[in-house]
């Protein structure tokens, strides 16, 4: 059965008595003709693979193409070695992991695009840092994973996935909502709890423009993956304590789609306006470009 | 649209930073490669638009050129592909052209060798691609699926004579992508389908009279 709105998973989870990613794993093995425990081998292959891109990223200073970025994640994990933070242990791991992951990514490192290169540091990080803290097997992580990925397809179903069609709300954002529902369903949300957590991080973003400066995944987008993580945890708090989206999150997606027909094309990755044009934008394109 | 599955969301595991200008230049080389199938002497690759005045900062031209070497877009080598040992086996050159006609992000790839091919693709977004054009005809190739195409003369029913064939040896069209440059002249099929065609079949394909040219052109 196609599932192409989160109206018809809660149906089905709910008539089935069946958790997301239970469905979700259900489908794609169908839809490749492969197991079950194919497509969590799949999954526990991206799983690794993000885990890897944490610890090299962890400890690299290499600089990126552009000179911009690379060095920050080092930079958090010297403060906090002296300086804890305000929230604890695991916010420090969230914020040192999702940029460990962007900085991998921006000095041609390797990473798993979850949605996309540019946010694929928001999820890993948030489900490595609290697995690591609180003790979550490997099974419940690729539960989680696969959770993020069902929440991930529905929205891709409406809305394009990519900067340059919706903006950043449509990457970075939909990565937030991931990582909410991923973090939910591990801390045992019910089937609503995930789809609220998802929809209260998606309203938060709403507009969120693409205006990277010199067309680089890397000035606003680095810092943007922590920024991220950490929202998406806030709307899980919310959702498991039963607060509820009043929109419901199709309709939120609706308004997602809506928003990033109208959003300017300057905006959409075309780095026409926005960060991309302030005056330090300029100089930047400048030096890298010439 | 083709509508996304779970896994196009949780992958692909690739070499940053871009999955359109990085992951999606390694997949439009690879897939040219499979296509192309020789080792060429030289290779020139016309990048256009935002692929020619972003792509050094995003790695492009190193993906495209690995790609082109054969390697995964999860290949760490292609970092440092230029001053590895396999990209001194070919020459390569890069030229760069603003053309509002090209999508965003494309490329048009010149294999010259035994033979000389002509492939123009297109990364459509999120690492996936799309070839749009092979020497002179047009088609739509995807690297999601193993696909035939076939080079024939322009006369009724020559569609019907593979699929029937296909049929027969039950295989199942996934899309048919026709094109000819001129009534009567030479046409084209790019037929994609689900799970493989074996040697043998292929073979009788290129039997079928009035086929000119017969490439099964595996999926990335």
């Amino acid at each position: 059965m196609n599932i192409n709105t989160f109206e018809q998973l809660h149906e089905i989870c709910i008539s089935q008595n069946k958790k997301i990613y239970e469905i979700a794993q259900e489908n794609m093995a169908k839809e490749a003709d492969i197991t079950v425990e194919e497509v969590r081998a799949f999954t526990n292959r991206s799983l690794f693979a993000m885990k890897e891109a944490i610890q090299t990223g962890l400890t690299s200073k290499e600089l990126s193409l552009s000179q911009m970025c690379g060095q920050d994640c080092g930079k958090v994990q010297k403060r906090f070695r002296q300086t804890p933070a305000i929230f604890g242990k695991t916010f420090e791991k969230i914020i040192t992991y999702a940029l460990a992951t962007s900085e991998e990514n921006i000095r041609m490192g390797k990473i798993v695009a979850c949605p996309t290169a540019g946010s694929c540091g928001i999820l890993p990080s948030t489900l490595v840092a609290i697995s690591e803290d609180f003790d979550y097997s490997e099974k419940v992580q690729i539960d989680a994973l696969i959770t993020a990925g069902e929440i991930g397809r529905i929205i891709s179903n409406k809305v394009a996935l990519a900067g340059a069609v919706a903006g950043c709300q449509a990457e970075c954002g939909t990565a937030a909502a991931m990582s909410a529902a991923a973090i939910c369903q591990m801390r045992g949300g019910t089937v609503s709890q995930v789809l609220n957590a998802a929809a209260l991080t998606l309203k938060n973003i709403l507009g969120l423009t693409c205006d990277p400066v010199a067309g680089l995944v890397e000035v606003p987008c680095v810092k943007r993956n922590p920024i991220m993580a950490v929202l998406s945890i806030t709307a899980v708090e919310l959702a498991l304590s039963g607060v509820e989206s009043k929109i419901p999150i199709d309709e939120v997606i609706d308004a997602m789609e809506q928003t990033g027909a109208l959003m300017s094309p300057t905006l959409k990755e075309s780095s026409q306006a926005g960060l991309a044009t302030t005056k330090t934008g300029m100089e930047v394109q400048k030096r890298v470009f010439g | 649209m083709k509508k996304s599955t779970l896994f196009d969301i949780i992958s692909p595991i690739m070499i940053g930073p871009s999955s359109s200008h990085t992951a999606g230049a390694v997949r439009l080389g690879l897939l040219a490669r499979n296509i192309y199938k020789n080792t060429p002497k030289k290779v020139i690759f016309k990048l256009y638009n935002s692929y020619a005045h972003t792509g050094k900062g995003h790695g492009t031209e190193k993906g495209l050129l690995a790609g082109v070497l054969g390697l995964s877009v999860e290949d760490r080598r292609i970092k440092d592909i230029f001053e590895s040992d396999i990209a001194k086996t070919i020459e390569y050159e890069f030229q760069y052209q603003d053309n509002f006609k090209y999508h965003p992000n494309a490329v048009d790839i010149t294999f010259i060798g035994e033979n000389k091919m002509f492939i123009s693709g297109e990364s459509v977004g999120a690492g996936e691609i799309a070839i749009r054009q092979i020497n002179d005809f047009h088609v739509k190739l995807t690297g999601k699926y193993n696909t035939l195409l076939i080079v024939h003369r322009d006369k009724p029913g020559m569609i019907s004579q593979v699929s029937s064939l296909l049929q027969y040896h039950n295989i199942n069209i996934a899309s048919l992508f026709c094109d000819r440059s001129a009534k009567g002249q030479q046409a084209s099929m790019v037929i994609s389908i689900d799970g493989h065609i074996s040697d043998d079949i292929i073979e009788i394909v290129e039997e079928i009279p009035e086929i000119y040219f017969v490439s099964y052109i595996k999926k990335l």
